[in-house]
């Protein structure tokens, strides 16, 4: 599974895509498969504060409860709605269903994440 | 600390792509992605056929002129009854009345029986059956790993089983056994019996690797027709969930009584003395202080094992023993824990998800019962 290039990611499996000021953050692909089929997503509300490294929400497969870590502190600006009702689509394309939107607190912290290519080494190595 | 234990077919699993999962010591497929995971596998049951591997489960077969005696003993139910191939569920109880392990007893003789038992529970139930049946003239052996145990469940188990074996599985009753040839093996044990709340069998088959591998792809193959999926240990509970058949460790315990488990159906106090007994005797005079409950979410949210139950002032009146999502039901359901006043239908409750309470109703159970045959 290639990783978008213009996407960073982190170890506990998380994307985000920068828009300037702004960005996007779902799960990899990695992690849909690892979770199995995701049942249900609890997303923070908008205008809440994620902080880099923290848990900002769970995803729910079958099984198992499974924390969403921020890779970058933030506002949350925008929520995907689609995942209240249809969280499968994060099965289906992890790297197109995102969950929140962000306005960034501190674009430094973007240098601290993964680069497509370390991802995917990581991943590889975590067998 | 021992290593984790592997069934025969544990290369198989894996060379399926089987997701593996450590269970009660056992290492054992969770799901098949290939063959489309947990739901997909659940709801295969639910409409067709799914092929599961229990062979962690444990067996122990009492055998002698006071068999009958010795498991009338140490079971709550009447093995008096059951005629030959007949089987029935059961318990172990402690002689608090409450669960050493539940069991289904099969009379596979004029003077033996078969108990199967739980995977995490086989060395405490052995033990157990051999030290308190020592006064009876009976031989207890542990067979556990004499057996690979393959169950094949769902509306569609009998046609897929009938493939493989020349015994008449339509004069088979649900929870009755025979003993036929299948997969070209003599004398194989089949039980009418399983974990799902669906028609199906468990058939037992010698344990080596290679004879387990043969009749495990044999059985895939026979069910292709049906649309057989191979199942895990993900499905077997949201199916046993849905079906609400209880599970050691959860719905009931050492610390859970018989009736706070809502099992009286199946403990015969009319019987002379047996394990468990005077408690129980005791326990049914003193009432209820709490009692097993099928739960629904109604608001957004999946209750899970040992979240707490709240009334509606935010008190904790109880606990959830088992919960999840329900693939064939599609609603999020759970087993719980609470005090008598709260059991009525529609009793409004709430779960705790992640420090907040989440609006749940009291429902009528089993979740699922499957269709009557026309």
């Amino acid at each position: 599974m290639p990783y978008p290039t213009d996407y960073k990611y982190t170890k506990e499996h998380e994307w985000i895509k920068v828009d300037g000021k702004n960005a996007t953050i779902g799960i990899t692909h990695h992690a849909q498969e690892a979770l199995g089929d995701i049942v249900f997503v609890d997303l923070p509300k908008i205008g809440s504060e994620i902080h880099s490294g923290k848990a900002f929400g769970s995803v729910e497969s079958v099984k198992a409860v499974s924390d969403l870590f921020a890779p970058v502190s933030g506002t949350v600006t925008a929520l995907n709605g689609d995942l209240a009702t249809a969280p499968e689509k994060i099965n289906k394309d992890a790297h197109s269903a995102w969950m929140i939107k962000i306005a960034l607190e501190d674009p430094a912290e973007l240098n601290s994440l993964l680069s497509p290519d370390d991802y995917e080494k990581f991943v590889a190595e975590e067998g | 600390m021992s290593a984790t234990r592997k069934t025969a077919l544990n290369p198989v699993h894996r060379a399926m792509g089987a997701k593996m999962v450590e269970f009660n010591g056992w290492e054992m497929p969770v799901e098949y992605p290939s063959a489309g995971g947990i739901i997909t596998e659940h709801n295969a049951v639910r409409t067709g056929a799914g092929v599961f591997d229990v062979s962690h489960m444990g067996d122990i077969r009492l055998a002698g002129p006071e068999a009958l005696a010795a498991v009338q003993h140490i079971s709550m139910n009447d093995a008096s009854r059951l005629a030959l191939g007949q089987a029935q569920y059961s318990a172990l109880l402690y002689p608090q009345g409450t669960f050493v392990d539940d069991v289904v007893v099969h009379r596979l003789g004029e003077d033996e029986y078969l108990l199967v038992i739980n995977a995490g529970t086989r060395e405490k139930d052995f033990a157990w059956v051999r030290d308190h049946t020592r006064q009876f003239d009976c031989k207890v052996e542990n067979l556990s790993d004499a057996f690979t145990q393959i169950a094949i469940q769902g509306p569609k188990a009998v046609d897929l089983l009938q493939k493989l074996t020349d015994a008449h599985l339509s004069a088979v009753k649900f929870y009755w056994a025979t003993r036929g040839t299948v997969c070209g093996l003599k004398n194989i044990l089949i039980a009418r019996t399983g974990y799902t709340g669906e028609d199906g069998f468990e058939i037992y088959v010698p344990a080596d690797d290679e004879t387990s591998r043969r009749v495990w792809n044999e059985t895939l193959q026979a069910g292709e027709e049906f649309g057989v999926v191979p199942c895990g240990l993900g499905s077997r509970n949201t199916l046993r969930l849905e079906a609400k058949l209880p599970l050691y460790g959860h719905e009931i315990s050492d610390a859970i009584n018989v009736w706070e488990a809502g099992l009286d159906r199946f403990c015969k106090m009319e019987k002379p003395d047996f394990l468990g007994r005077a408690a129980l005797e005791k326990a049914r005079a003193e009432g209820l202080k709490r009692t097993l409950v099928g739960l629904e979410m109604v608001d957004r949210g999946i209750a899970r094992d040992g979240y707490p139950v709240l009334d509606n002032a935010g008190g904790e009146i109880g606990y959830v023993t088992s919960g999840s999502p329900a693939p064939f039901l599609k609603k999020n359901i759970a087993l719980a824990y609470v005090p008598p006043e709260f059991i009525a239908l529609g009793t409004e409750l709430k779960v705790e998800i992640r420090g907040q309470g989440v609006k749940a109703i009291v429902v009528t159970t089993p979740f699922y019962k499957r269709p009557k045959k026309a």
